[in-house]
């Protein structure tokens, strides 16, 4: 396998929408492709290959001996790009070299070794035998600029769906094998055993809850089930010991970077669950956009650290010193925690309270009171549940509090990709506000794309149709005319945002197409339903 | 007797090209006395000329775009290197390799010989006879593509990314966008030569122009038009390849198609912004106009000493030209467009659609 075929999988991912469709691509690559060369693309594609060899001044440098430098600049106007205008204008030689385009593992191998004053030649001579999709995904490869379509966690649920796995079991091994993962291939292809992950801080899948319908409450026996606050975090499992120290998303990316204080302060031998927050002194929660700023961003400076101080609120023990807990029942699990974490004391980390309470309805009640920040509702847990990954049906249930509503003017609507292409899926609506001439003004709020059904959408995309003030690209802008009853689940203030506000999941709960828009809601309705601070 | 320079005998004024010695246009606005047409696009053949000179491929064209009575008062075919005086001028079409009937238009003043050359390319296109270099004093070229950028790879290699992607999704249709005169036909023949020998269905608005092409002698298999699903809101065509005018893919229309991958076959898909940016999922460099490449190899051979560019990226076509000591100029022609960015074809298409 050649660069030119890798270059041709990463430009599909790339453009492909849909989720079904880059899993169908990923599969045919693991299935086609040789080793060690699938093994290599799948660490690209995971962002696990890193190169320090080369700074994309180099690629510059490279072109500039063989381009007509006012061409070359015109050519960067317009393309944009640096690395793809030096991929397309990079000049072929009359006759191609006699020499067959590098392999993937050859060039990440002799990047590698190679001194770095002869890279330069090397990249040229590669450069010339490969075309101009090669030599894009060449120049992004060394120069650490790779954009994948992909992220790490479709790509091993690709790798399960080809062998046939639950992805959880992939999960487990990956990370405890290194690029390009010849025992997880050979694993996964019925000619080895299972890699052993050992004491390396893998990934196990978490146990994730269900929400609960009205339904549902009537059929729920509440003396079996613990209850917690849910969170509004980010959902991480903390894994450390002997192997390493590494934070895990929910969906298994590696949020270590992101992170450093939370990872030194991991400095035990367990792996635990729970809720990534930015906490002020006291332990005060921030409002989600806080924890945004640091999600943003993959390396931290002094002052982000300062100003946005992560912590992690711990609720569940998955293992301790090695030992696996999760076949015991949550009660268990939740005195080995306590005990644990009265004796580990780790910095940055506290516990996530139970809730004591006799019937649902005080729940309830305790629920619909909840508005501070950092609270989305409640978390159901049963007591002899053993930790299960995946959502199991009826053991953990989170029970959201209600959401907030408003009636906002549709602005601007813009098509979906893939099966939407051909739809305006998705809305972008706002509300009046004085305009400072003694009149009003629209001020957008936010984005939907969700929440409404077939026939909805179906009207709303005639809709949008008919009454298009300005077109442009994918978007158009519509005629204030329509009113939409928007649900959400908190309003946060937000420097980012014009409106000053930005909203918690919105989705479309009704068309209000009866009310005009002049009585739709004001700003400082909005305003008014902003989370407190926690009291 | 001296030569005179071309720029004595040939103008540019708003309605166009325009020859005085032999009193015609090429290629002008509409509603020219006197015209000769290089191609059917519609930048170049206008309605409601008086005299219309071109191919007898492109008069067809004309006539069947047009509409009967609008390509031209009176209609003169012209066959390739068959010499015509016009007025003081010998006229000569010769192909140009770009679409059906494509021709340069030939001119021979007093010794003098300005090659006009319309829209061309040097790609082997199975749908039309190929380019001929003519050597000449002035050589008048588009620029479409004229940055070291666009370098269009062999049409051939896009197809097979195109049948492999109809391979690995075959509970997908595959729906193309192309222009309909000309890209589309050479598609169809490109498929039908890679093996593709399964119907190929078509948008009403690409109908036309297949019919007529094969009424010419080209062959392109069997064309179906796109069906209406039998119920309401299932889809049709799975497995299947469909091409359409560019952007269709955002029309109603498309909604019919199973899961459609959406392509689009231009030379535009080399730049990835421009593709991103249509968010096509597909995108297949094909195009029917010189890369920068064949540009500037078709200039050297043609040998002519002065370069007239119409439209497109001049400036870096003369800056490249000025370094291998021909004289460029930019003749600023009106109304010529970048006949495949397609957005202008997604109004034509209608919103709905023809069936
Ligand atoms: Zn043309
Ligand atoms: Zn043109």
């Amino acid at each position: 396998m050649s660069l030119p075929a890798f270059a041709e999988l990463l430009e599909r991912l790339l453009f492909t929408p849909g989720r079904n469709a880059k899993l169908a691509l990923l599969k045919r690559w693991f299935a086609t492709q040789p080793d060690p060369d699938r093994g290599v693309a799948l660490a690209a594609i995971a962002g696990e290959l890193r190169f320090s060899t080369a700074k994309p001044s180099l690629v510059r440098d490279l072109v500039a001996t063989r381009v007509d430098p006012v061409l070359l600049a015109w050519s960067h106007d317009y393309v944009g790009d640096l690395a793809e205008t030096v991929a397309l204008i990079w000049p072929e030689p009359p006759a191609r070299p006699n020499r067959p385009p590098p392999d993937l593992s050859e060039v990440v191998e002799t990047l590698e070794l190679l001194p770095k004053s002869e890279v330069p030649a090397r990249m040229a001579e590669w450069l010339d035998v490969l075309d101009a999709g090669g030599r894009l995904a060449l120049i992004k490869l060394v120069t650490g600029g790779l954009r994948v379509g992909a992220s790490a966690r479709l790509a091993r649920q690709a790798l399960a769906d080809w062998a046939g796995q639950p992805v959880e079991e992939v999960e487990e091994v990956w990370h405890g094998v290194p690029p390009p993962y010849l025992p997880l291939f050979r694993w996964l292809e019925g000619k080895g055993p299972r890699p052993d992950p050992r004491d390396a801080p893998v990934f196990r899948s978490p146990m994730l809850a269900q929400p609960l319908e009205a339904p549902d409450i009537a059929a729920l026996d509440h003396a079996a089930f613990r209850a917690e606050w849910k969170w509004d975090g980010v959902r991480v499992q903390a894994a450390a010991g002997p192997g390493g120290r590494r934070l895990w998303s929910r969906t298994g990316e590696d949020m270590s970077g992101a992170f450093p204080e939370i990872l030194e302060a991991m400095d035990f031998h367990a792996v635990v669950d729970g809720e990534l927050l930015v906490m002020r002194e006291g332990g005060a929660v921030a409002p989600f956009a806080d924890l945004q700023q640091r999600l943003n961003r993959k390396v931290v400076g002094p002052k982000m650290l300062k100003d946005h101080p992560a912590g992690l609120r711990l609720y569940d023990l998955l293992f301790e010193n090695g030992e696996d807990l999760r076949a015991l029942p949550f009660d268990t699990r939740r005195e080995r925690l306590e005990g644990w974490f009265a004796r580990t004391r780790p910095e940055r980390m506290d516990l996530s309270p139970q809730i004591a309470f006799v019937s649902l309805d005080q729940l309830g009640a305790l629920r619909d009171g909840a508005r501070a920040a950092g609270i989305e509702g409640l978390m159901l847990k049963r007591g002899d549940a053993p930790y299960v990954a995946g959502r199991p049906k009826g053991l953990w249930w989170k029970w959201k509090r209600a959401p907030l509503s408003i009636d906002a003017v549709l602005m601007y609507a813009q098509r979906g990709h893939g099966k939407r292409s051909s739809t305006y899926s998705d809305y972008t609506f706002g509300l009046w506000r004085p305009d400072g001439q003694g009149g009003e003004e629209l001020v957008p709020v936010g984005k939907a794309y969700s929440g409404y059904t077939d026939q909805e959408l179906v009207w709303l995309d005639r809709w949008i149709r008919n009454h298009t003030l300005s077109r442009f690209g994918p978007v158009r802008e519509v005629e204030k005319a329509l009113v939409l009853e928007i649900v959400f689940d908190a309003a946060q203030r937000s420097a980012r945002h014009k409106s000053g506000v930005a909203l918690r999941f919105p989705r479309i709960a009704r068309l209000r197409a009866d009310k005009p828009a002049a009585e739709a809601d004001r700003l400082e309705s909005l305003m008014a339903m902003l989370e407190k601070g926690r009291e | 007797m001296p030569t005179p320079h071309p720029e004595s005998w040939i103008r540019v004024t708003p309605q166009g090209l325009y020859c005085e010695p032999g009193d015609f246009f090429i290629d002008p606005m509409a509603g020219a006395p006197r015209a000769i047409v290089s191609h059917g696009h519609s930048d170049h053949a206008r309605p409601d000329h008086g005299a219309v000179l071109a191919t007898p491929e492109t008069l067809a064209i004309m006539t069947a775009r047009l509409g009967e009575g609008r390509a031209g008062r009176s209609q003169q075919a012209l066959g390739y290197h068959q010499p015509l005086t016009v007025g003081e001028v010998r006229v000569t079409l010769v192909p140009a390799g770009h679409v059906l009937g494509s021709a340069q238009v030939v001119l021979e003043w007093q010794n003098s010989r300005i090659v006009v050359s319309g829209d061309y390319k040097r790609q082997p296109d199975p749908t039309c006879a190929p380019f001929e270099p003519v050597p000449c004093d002035v050589f008048v070229t588009e620029a479409t593509f004229a940055l070291p950028v666009f370098r269009h790879p062999p049409a051939g290699q896009e197809i097979r990314r195109l049948l492999d992607s109809l391979a690995l999704f075959p509970e997908r249709a595959h729906l193309v966008g192309c222009y309909a005169l000309g890209k589309c036909q050479r598609l169809i023949a490109l498929l039908r030569a890679a093996g593709w020998q399964r119907p190929i269905y078509l948008h009403g608005a690409q109908q036309s122009m297949c019919a007529l092409y094969e009424r010419f002698g080209i062959p392109l298999g069997e064309l179906l038009p796109v069906p209406r699903p039998e119920k309401r809101g299932a889809t049709v065509l799975a497995g299947e390849l469909v091409l359409a005018p560019p952007s269709a893919e955002a029309n109603p229309w498309a909604r019919r198609l199973a899961d459609p991958v959406t392509a689009v076959a231009s030379g535009w898909m080399r730049v990835r912004q421009r593709a991103k940016a249509r968010g096509v999922e597909l995108p297949l460099i094909v195009s029917d106009h010189v890369d920068w490449d064949d540009l500037l190899a078709s200039i050297a051979e043609v040998g002519a000493p002065e370069v007239w560019v119409t439209h497109g990226r001049e400036e870096a076509l003369i800056h490249a030209l000025a370094g291998r000591g021909v004289r460029g100029r930019a003749l600023h022609l009106l109304g010529r467009e970048e006949e495949e960015s397609g957005e202008a074809a997604l109004d034509l298409a209608g919103e709905e659609g023809a069936a």
